[in-house]
């Protein structure tokens, strides 16, 4: 989760366009902090998601802090936070820890990654999903993720599924949650015939605000998914594949792990792709 | 300014650095770990000041705790619904001088047992003529907890047992035997409940009680009408058990008055314990709740305010399963302890140790977690703790036990559950949504901790050095100094094992006093006196508890160590009647036996 989904797609604002419609729109870079910066708010005031403020602020203030640095150092002039902080409310909201430690370090190997995961001036993780996984890989007896529910009521989760659709929708990002989510259910009724588990348990996953986070935020960031509408589609697809072979062997954080795994290598896919493609077109003068 | 190769090169190293550094911590927790290695006795002594030795079998208890069989239409998960009903609670209640052990059982037509001290270093036990050892039959429910008080100022303990089914009290008659009194006081038909106290809420001299419900009272566990019965979320839940609070109005006779002194919940209560934390005369309720934040009431002697959040213990959502209380930094203030779960890979609750904020008494109590800056922090799947000094060094030490459901070593239930407690509540709160266990565990077999205070905040791991090496999962952990010796014993209650008695071998350089009080205008069984301990320019609050912990009751009498050549100056005994006593340089080594004043 490091990018609004609205950076790398260029439309130009339409000057008659209603105030809402602006605040909406894809030009809104601010769109995507705006709406988990809400969800946080409305999460903790109403149930107390939190562990505390300050672990939340240290993951962001952390990520916030590397951003601007490595920023400025590698690419020479400030940059826009929007990214850096939509990283660290993640990490903030995602991370579960009695430690202080982890919070800091995930934002900041989050943001790092960034800077040194990079294949021809991509990076090819997304910033939060690198952070979380490694953390949740290598540190699982002080961390842990998100997976409870936020409270015991339908609606504060319905506003954030309809919420959500309607910003990714603006963004023109909703056919990567929408082919995510009936990938999901459809496996899930898979893992029930395989497993002989009640369908609502593999269901029960996805009505939680872990994956609210992860379909809204993590899976559509546009600087680490491929560019195609068709093949990001197809791409969410696999990792809902994925996904479903880790969970039929038990991995609790299998949605992370399967974008960890099947994000880049399509990312490296679409780049040999790109490449050959420019190699084989004749030279004009 | 751009950077060159170089500035990436050395991101890139700082970067690796970064990411493997959880693998280093690891490896340098690992290292310290292998310093636990187990002691032999006389090592354990000279390193740590005493050695735990289980001696169950040889004090002629043989008692193995059976689970319920519920409805079948919980067997796909009955191993964790029926997985709780160990309990441990200690009385004198022949009045002999001798402290006795109540353990629960748990199995529909299962016998309680009440192990009496023959004063020769074994057990007897004797709750079949006694008349409180067959309290589980069919149909009434099944035992969870018992905690003893004389309600009626005769002198003996009576016994207060809650069950998931109909909670019963029984009248001590003289230590010579039972009577069930229950209807007469009025207790509810069915109470789904796994904690209960007794205490002098409001200072008449009569002890009141109280009683957490964990399940929802409506449900008969065994005759199921719905499977809707779980717990609506893992963190927030609000349908579980009601609370009751029974006043004693004297002559044998209880009002419920909970809703009146303003007792109002729905969470899931495991734990419960009382103490006056602001010095005002009146306990303070703490209560730790499954599935959702603490509760902690204030008591002005006739009502009471929860003040949960606004102390900060009722903040963060965890599964409260122990409440204790301790001064640990010998301060004159009590720390909580309260348990939770974590499991390596998927949930770090971590336990709560809730200390005092400096400089904020009275009404602005406010307390931080410390668990972690004090080493208190993980603990598995925790269930009961105590603290007592263990080693008598003059600073109280905590026991902790755990794990949840041991079945196959190889294969864990987490997986499942983890997946499921993420769902929402119209799948969570459905048992016919949880995938099945098939004999798998969860959180099993984890080994227990007994910590260390070094008495300047900080808490070492010596379990396995001092002996406590068992792996049963562990429910209810009761300090008493059973033979009289200066010590503190440890007696654990398991579900589905066996009650497992560490006797306790202290090195003979640190001192000791204890104090057994009988209250004559306050309750006779002093719960709810304070003595604060006086010796080598510091002191020590300690308070009798009428339950405790997880399902468990420590001995009455107070246990304070002393340390090495303590220069005592005198031990101040406030009664709950609010009389305050001043005992000048009590002697250290003996038992004072100490009627309030009248």
């Amino acid at each position: 989760m490091s990018q609004p989904p609205v950076v790398s797609v260029a439309v130009p604002p339409a000057p008659q366009q209603a105030a809402w419609k602006r605040f909406l729109g894809p030009e809104n870079r601010y769109l995507a902090p705006a709406f988990i910066t809400c969800i946080l708010l409305a999460g903790h005031l109403s149930f107390g998601i939190l562990e505390s403020y300050q672990k939340t602020g240290l993951a962001i203030v952390a990520a916030l802090l590397t951003e601007l640095a490595l920023g400025r150092a590698f690419s020479g002039k400030w940059p826009n936070l929007a990214s850096a902080y939509i990283t660290g409310i993640s990490v903030g909201i995602l991370v579960r820890s009695p430690a202080f430690w982890p919070y800091v370090l995930c934002a900041v190997v989050s943001i790092m990654s960034k800077y040194v995961l990079r294949i021809k001036g991509r990076h090819i993780w997304n910033p939060s999903n690198f952070g979380i996984s490694a953390l949740l890989f290598l540190a699982p007896e002080t961390v842990a993720s998100l997976s409870i529910q936020w409270g015991n009521y339908l609606l504060p989760m319905v506003v954030i599924w309809c919420l959500g659709s309607v910003i990714i929708w603006r963004v023109r990002r909703f056919h990567i949650t929408a082919t995510y989510v009936i990938c999901f259910v459809a496996l899930a009724f898979l893992r029930s015939h395989i497993t002989g588990s009640p369908w609502q348990s593999e269901i029960a996953p996805l009505t939680g605000p872990m994956y609210q986070l992860f379909i809204f935020f993590m899976i559509t960031d546009p600087k680490t998914t491929v560019r195609s509408t068709f093949w990001q589609c197809v791409v969410v697809a696999v990792v809902a594949v994925v996904e479903m072979i880790l969970r039929l062997s038990q991995v609790v954080y299998a949605p992370f792990y399967a974008l960890f795994m099947v994000g880049p290598a399509a990312m490296l896919i679409e780049m040999w792709f790109s490449t050959r493609r420019t190699a084989s077109k004749p030279v004009t003068a | 300014m751009k950077r060159g190769p170089a500035a990436r090169i050395v991101l890139a190293i700082v970067f690796a650095a970064l990411v493997i550094s959880p693998l280093i911590i690891k490896q340098y927790a690992s290292r310290r770990n292998e310093a636990k290695a187990r002691l032999d006795v006389q090592t354990a002594l000279a390193r740590h000041g005493f050695y735990l030795q289980e001696v169950s079998h040889a004090a002629g208890v043989n008692f193995v705790h059976q689970g319920p069989t519920l409805d079948p239409r919980l067997d796909h998960i009955m191993p964790q619904v029926a997985s709780m009903g160990a309990s441990v609670s200690i009385v004198d209640f022949d009045r002999d001088g001798w402290p006795d052990i109540y353990v629960t059982n748990s199995k529909e037509g299962a016998k309680n047992a009440l192990y009496h001290n023959m004063n020769d270093g074994t057990f007897e036990d004797v709750a079949e003529e006694m008349g409180i050892a067959d309290v589980n039959r069919p149909g009434t429910g099944v035992s969870m907890s018992a905690v003893w008080g004389d309600y009626d100022n005769d002198g003996y303990e009576d016994l207060l047992l809650i069950k998931w089914g109909k909670p019963e009290l029984f009248h001590n008659d003289a230590g010579h035997g039972f009577t069930r009194v229950t209807d007469q006081v009025g207790l509810p038909p069915w109470v789904n409940a796994n904690t209960a106290l007794w205490f002098d809420y409001d200072g008449d001299g009569l002890l009141d009680f109280f009683i957490g419900g964990y399940y929802n009272e409506n449900v008969d566990l065994w005759h199921l009408s719905s499977t809707k019965m779980m717990p609506d979320s893992f963190e927030y839940a609000k349908n579980g058990g009601r609370k009751y609070l029974f006043h004693n109005l004297g002559n044998g006779k209880f009002e419920e008055v909970s809703a009146k002194v303003g007792i109002d919940s729905r969470r899931w209560a495991l734990a419960s314990a009382a103490a006056d934390l602001r010095g005002t005369g009146h306990p303070d309720l703490f209560v730790a709740n499954d599935y959702g934040v603490s509760e902690l009431y204030f008591n002005d002697g006739h009502s009471f305010h929860d003040v949960g959040e606004q102390t900060g213990v009722g903040f963060a959502p965890k599964s409260g399963m122990n409440a204790s209380f301790g001064d640990i930094l010998n301060q004159g203030r009590y720390a909580v302890y309260v348990s939770n779960i974590s499991e390596a890979g998927v949930l770090i609750q971590g336990n709560n140790l809730w200390m005092p904020k400096e400089g904020a008494g009275g009404d602005k109590l406010k307390f931080e977690n410390l668990a972690r800056d004090f080493g208190v922090e993980i603990g598995g799947w925790s269930f009961g703790a105590q603290f007592g000094d263990l080693n008598n060094d003059g600073t109280l030490d905590l026991y902790l036990t755990n794990g949840y459901v041991s079945l196959d070593h190889q294969r864990s239930y987490w997986y499942d559950f983890s997946k499921i407690a993420g769902g929402h509540s119209l799948i969570i709160n459905d048992a016919k949504n949880w995938p099945a266990m098939e004999g798998r565990s969860l959180s099993g077999y984890q080994t227990k901790h007994v910590w260390l205070n070094d008495g300047s905040g900080k808490f070492v791991d010596v379990a396995q050095a001092v002996g406590v090496t068992d792996t049963y999962d562990g429910r209810a952990v009761a300090l008493v100094d059973l033979w009289n010796r200066g010590v503190l014993d440890v007696v654990v209650a398991n579900q589905r094992g066996p009650l497992l008695i560490y006797k306790n071998t202290v090195t003979p350089d640190n001192q000791w006093i204890e104090f057994d009080l009988e209250g004559t205008k306050s309750n006779r069984s002093a719960i709810g006196a304070q003595v604060t301990m006086f010796w080598n320019a510091q002191h020590q609050v300690q308070e009798v508890s009428g339950g405790s912990g997880f399902a468990a009751q420590n001995q009455r009498r107070l246990h304070f160590g002393l340390g090495k050549n303590p220069r005592v100056e005198k031990a101040v005994i406030r009664w709950p009647s609010g009389k305050t006593q001043t005992i000048d340089n009590p002697a250290p080594g003996q038992i004072h036996t100490i009627k309030e004043p009248s």
